[in-house]
């Protein structure tokens, strides 16, 4: 190995959307930048979260709502952090199991998983047993700060369902999700692919809708640094996100999908059978065992603008942690929250100019910001 | 230990958790509680009614637990992950040791200190031990190889097991290698060509 190239060690969740670090690192991107870059896999956010907060790892994969939630100082061993990347756009999907599908459906449940009417046909199914006096619905997420999470509660309010009264929402890793709901623990969960294709191979779980349904082209994972080790490595960070566009442009090519979904499904990495990694990276997405539904931009990875955090993001999901009592309201925080997700870095970074900051978001309820 | 605190271990990995379960015990405390598995724990969590939890980092069930601390209505208490941002050292020995310690609201950090230095250090013991192990059964797989290439050498070229030995030696030595990995190729090459 070359070595004059400066070390980097990031940190990663088992998921699709750690394709971009996997694939800078696997496919010579981040060597090209001048970066040696080590991968360690981790097996939950809160290692994640400690280890960049110590200094083991310099960067990692992130849910989008964790640096801001280190910055507000919401979670252990918080520290100032920066999401100067989105690394992936979308990709996630709740999925409920069969039964709750059976009494969905008959309450009139799209069959594409239109989140207006599978969330109205949810709701219908609760009032209904509430009435006959049976126990909440149990739906799992990966995190308390998390997309996931936000994009559950989202999507039960807007069909009128109280997501802390009406239904009870638990935190379980990833990888067990499926396992749950086959065991009937969960009826439903939100979580990233390809956990949500593996429950419906499996034959115990149906898509009810996807992110990219509720929030098109929302951020999902960020790359998460800590402000001190940004401000001490301007130039690192900059090759850095250089490398990890080029990878992400690579990851978008859809004749490379095959590949990639290769290399994820290592042992050493997300630990699956190749074909469950394809279904969100090739679009074709296996809403039940019989159908596939085509969503080209079911998950998204993206080199260029689209991969700029904007403020905008940021304060959507602040404004989801205000909602559901996670954070005290404040200017203050408002302003942290736009540094966390400032463009600028990134931009300048890959010498693009001239780029709209004021992006605005549009939720599937035509909710707008 | 005057008013004993009650100390609740989550590791799956069943010697590791005793022998901190014994450290413990050792130093006095007598209210120590392990569990296995996360199944059940926020009934037990409820039960025992633990003021510290330490649990290992390997756990994919981290971010569970730190959840079920900041909503269940089972754990009375409000739960911290043991934190004090003026001792970033403990911090990071405890994150380099692989494990991780969560105590209740308003406990005194003293009492707890020696409770997280115990699990840290019996962390470390295990993993220096775990790396030992490895060591040994890697020694005494190399040896085995070695002793099937002496056993090749004698067989195909007549030699006495000394004579294997000795040229195994020379011929790593010739080539600035390891015995092992020339006994190595020399196994491989062997069963390639079907002996």
């Amino acid at each position: 190995m070359n070595t004059n190239l400066k070390p980097v060690i990031a940190g990663f969740i088992p998921l699709l959307d750690s394709a971009v670090i996997v694939a800078a690192a696997e496919f010579g991107f981040a060597e090209q930048e001048g970066i040696a870059l080590k991968l360690i896999r981790e097996t939950s956010w809160a290692n994640i979260r400690d280890r960049i907060s110590v200094g083991h790892f310099d960067v990692a994969h992130m849910l989008a709502p964790m640096p801001i939630a280190s910055s507000l100082n919401l979670t252990s061993l918080a520290v100032p952090m920066l999401a100067p990347m989105l690394l992936g756009l979308g990709g996630n999907a709740i999925t409920v199991s069969n039964v709750l599908w059976a009494d969905m459906a008959a309450a009139g449940a799209d069959p594409e998983g239109d989140p207006a009417s599978t969330g109205a046909a949810l709701a219908r199914v609760i009032a209904g047993k509430q009435k006959a006096g049976a126990p909440p619905l149990h739906f799992g997420v990966v995190h308390p700060f998390s997309g996931h999470a936000y994009e559950l509660r989202y999507w039960l309010a807007a069909a009128g369902v109280d997501p802390d009264r009406d239904a009870e929402i638990t935190v379980l890793a990833p990888q067990v999700m499926a396992d749950a709901l086959a065991e009937g623990q969960l009826d439903g969960y939100c979580v990233g692919e390809p956990w949500n294709t593996a429950a419906v191979v499996a034959g115990t779980g149906r898509i009810a809708t996807y992110k990219q349904a509720i929030w098109p082209d929302s951020p999902e994972k960020v790359l998460g640094v800590t402000r001190k080790w940004a401000e001490a490595n301007p130039e690192t960070l900059a090759a850095l996100m250089r490398a990890f566009s080029a990878a992400a442009d690579w990851c978008a090519d859809p004749k490379n999908n095959v590949e990639l979904a290769e290399v994820l499904a290592r042992s050493d990495l997300l630990a699956c059978p190749t074909e469950i990694c394809l279904a969100a990276l090739s679009g074709r997405i296996r809403l039940d065992p019989q159908s596939v539904k085509d969503v080209p931009d079911f998950l998204t990875f993206s080199g260029g603008v689209k991969a700029a955090p904007m403020p905008v993001y940021g304060k959507w999901f602040y404004e989801q942690m205000v909602r559901w009592g996670q954070v005290e309201p404040s200017e203050q925080a408002e302003k942290e929250v736009e540094k966390v997700f400032s463009p600028t870095v990134y931009l300048e970074a890959l010498g693009l100019t001239g780029v709209a900051t004021d992006a605005t978001i549009e939720m599937f309820d035509d909710a707008r910001s | 230990m005057s008013g004993g605190l009650s100390i609740l271990v989550i590791d799956d990995n069943k010697i590791r958790a005793s022998i901190i379960e014994q450290g413990l015990r050792d130093a006095g405390h007598d209210k120590v509680i392990v569990v296995h598995q996360m199944e059940g724990l926020v009934r037990q969590i409820s039960d025992i009614n633990p003021d510290v939890i330490v649990i290992d980092l390997e756990n994919p069930n981290r971010d569970q637990l730190e959840h079920m601390f900041q909503v269940s209505r089972a754990v009375r208490r409000p739960i911290a992950m043991f934190v004090d941002k003026s001792d970033s050292n403990s911090i990071e020995a405890a994150v380099d040791a692989g494990v991780s310690a969560y105590i209740v609201d308003g406990l005194k950090r003293e009492r707890v200190k020696s409770i997280l230095d115990m699990a840290i250090s019996r962390f470390r013991a295990f993993s220096r031990l775990t790396e030992e192990l490895e060591e040994v059964r890697s020694e005494l797989a190399d040896r085995k190889t070695i002793d099937r290439a002496k056993g090749i050498l004698m067989k195909s070229k007549g030699l006495s097991e000394q004579e294997a030995y000795d040229l195994l030696r020379r011929t790593a030595m010739n080539q600035s290698r390891k015995i092992i990995d020339v006994a190595q190729s020399l196994v491989i090459a062997s069963g390639l060509l079907g002996d």
